[in-house]
């Protein structure tokens, strides 16, 4: 399974990537040799197998009641931010 | 006249407990000791990505105050501990191994870093991993290289390279880490010490950055067995604030440790022993198997078919749930922020400057897994895949109690040997992997030390689900044949 440069430049798109031309080639050549590898998994027949989509047996833990609790202060939560303007995170203009 | 340094730091958690209850040495002399080996040996080792003096010693000595009142928190009240970088501490700078987490104070504590300060225990720093904890051998670290206590030229193994290195090297009694694929149990065997992943579930997750949340699970590593026990037992319970945590009660670990071997039925999995398996390693695991037999436990041969696509599922959706997990730093509530004109642009150049190849790399692989026609072939075929590796465990525990074979087809290998290889990296969790995805508990414990390159070799135990205090006996009872490791020569 070869990965073409211009599927990998899709991909980094769609992961709000920004790689270098060197690294495009090199992710290219890597993700390729791994996806390689993963081809082995279409040996097995899995038609009939539930996917296991969670690590617990369903049920295993009950959910917690409904009720008001105390979270993150906002001041907390904006400690780190790395800008911030009153109670808000300030992000780069987004419409022009 | 108090004891030597060195010699303090020697001590096993337990005995470095028991001496503070008896008022044989003091919280501050176990600390002071740890902060001296650290500055003196940790330049060349490279275990910490940060040493909390200040805050080690303000703690030590409320530790020596309770103990002069005759109080005690628990048999860790006072004794030095460090964590894996991972764990969010309130008002510590908590990296991640990242430069994208560079300077980030976490506002709380994660669960487990309140139930080890509510048990007293002093923590004297965060120790160096895999960036996002993803990599076998430390090198991913966005920081520094971390080398192996045994030999400086090898990786302590990863992700929990800094924690096993840090144990191994006398720096501190006891640590925490995270293992996802195997990121305890191989730094552990590497590095000679004991290292526990529990079940999926037993320990709380809260405050641990995420990597791959349906894997991920919180362990210790220690220098004894009793030591992980102790560690462990502190740890692991319910907590409401992690949904995957489970509510079954806790069993008694320590109070189980002594029980032996006799009776134990010990499956040894045919596919864990071909091909691939160094011969030195194999002869040290076969010789803990030997004398399993001789201490009475019956050794049955098992098989796990599908044990020879761990890898490959795991490579799946591991990267898949690390995209998904990592889109939280894009420069907007904490960390890096690289300015740009628009919000997207801002997005890409803080994520270009602040992750590491190894964390992209999973990210494009996870995002191309996922992505439109492809789901079905990838991420849901591999998890179809964990459901049949699940059975062939629940398969074998209908003959056996626990399942031994080794931790990593060699031991530790050379600095640099496998970074130009991704998929050679990978591989190093072949016999770790498939634990995780059967969401099973797991340990590495010594069983010697390989004849050719004298480094290290781990047994690694595999039980069924919730039943740590088996593997526990287990590795205690082999544990009491091999004898303790020499201290590791740190040259």
């Amino acid at each position: 399974m070869a990965l073409s440069l211009e599927e990998v430049r899709r991909i980094a798109a769609l992961a709000r990537l920004r790689l270098s031309p060197e690294e495009e080639e090199t992710f290219a050549v890597q993700l390729s040799a791994i996806l390689g590898h993963v081809e082995q998994l279409r040996e097995l027949d899995v038609s009939g197998v539930e996917p296991m989509t969670h690590a617990l047996a369903e049920g295993a833990v009950p959910l917690r009641p409904d009720v008001l609790q105390e979270s993150l202060a906002p001041r907390d939560a904006l400690a780190n931010a790395p800008a911030r303007e009153g109670t808000c995170f300030k992000v780069p203009r987004i419409i022009e | 006249m108090s004891p030597a340094p060195d010699d303090l730091t020697a001590l096993s958690l337990r005995e470095a407990g028991s001496g503070i209850a008896a008022r044989a040495v003091s919280s501050r002399e176990l600390v002071e000791a740890a902060l001296a080996r650290i500055a003196a040996r940790d330049g060349k080792v490279g275990a910490f990505l940060a040493v909390t003096a200040g805050r080690a010693r303000a703690a030590a000595a409320e530790a020596d105050a309770r103990a002069a009142r005759g109080e005690r928190r628990s048999e860790l009240d006072g004794v030095p501990i460090a964590l894996k970088d991972l764990f969010a501490t309130k008002g510590v700078a908590t990296t991640a191994g990242s430069r994208i987490l560079e300077g980030f104070l976490p506002p709380y504590d994660a669960t487990v870093v309140e139930r080890l300060q509510a048990a007293g225990a002093v923590l004297v720093g965060k120790l160096n991993m895999d960036e996002f904890a993803m990599g076998s051998s430390n090198e991913n670290s966005g920081y520094r290289p971390c080398a192996n206590p045994w030999d400086l030229s090898r990786t302590p193994g990863g992700s929990s390279g800094g924690s096993a290195a840090a144990v191994a090297a006398r720096f501190v009694h006891g640590a925490l880490g995270t293992d996802t694929g195997g990121s305890i149990r191989l730094p552990a065997s590497f590095c000679g010490v004991v290292g526990v992943k529990p079940t999926y579930g037993r320990v709380s997750r809260y405050g641990v950055v995420a990597f791959a949340s349906s894997l991920d699970q919180v362990g210790p590593l220690a220098r004894t067995v009793e030591d992980a026990a102790l560690l462990l037992e502190k740890i692991a319970g319910h907590d409401p604030r992690d949904l995957t945590s489970s509510p079954r009660p806790v069993d008694d670990y320590l109070g189980r440790l002594e029980e032996g071997a006799r009776g134990l039925r010990i499956g040894v999995p045919r596919e864990w022993f071909q091909g691939g398996l160094d011969a030195g390693v194999e002869q040290s695991v076969r010789g803990a198997l030997a004398t399993y037999e001789r201490l009475g436990a019956k050794l049955v041969e098992i098989s796990l078919p599908h044990s020879k696509y761990g890898i490959a599922a795991y490579y799946l959706i591991a990267p898949a749930e690390a995209s998904s997990n990592l889109a939280r730093y894009d420069g907007v509530r904490f960390g890096l922020r690289a300015e740009a004109r628009g919000l997207k642009e801002m997005y890409a150049e803080t994520r270009e400057r602040g992750l590491g190849a190894e964390p992209k790399r999973r990210i494009m692989l996870g995002t191309y897994a996922l992505s439109s026609g492809y789901y079905d072939a990838y991420y849901l075929r591999a998890q179809k895949v964990r459901t049949l590796v699940r059975r062939d465990f629940d398969a074998a525990f209908a003959a056996c109690d626990v399942v031994a074979g080794p931790v990593a087809p060699s031991v530790a290998f050379r600095l640099g040997e496998k970074t130009a290889d991704p998929l050679q990296m990978y591989l190093a969790d072949v016999f770790t992997i498939t634990c995780n995805l059967a969401a099973l508990p797991g340990l590495s414990v010594p069983c010697g030390l390989e004849r050719e390159s004298g480094m290290p070799v781990g047994l690694q135990l595999v039980g069924r689900p919730f039943d740590e205090a088996t593997l526990l006996r287990a590795a205690r009872a082999l544990e009491r044949e091999v004898g303790p490791l020499p201290a590791p020569a740190l040259g």
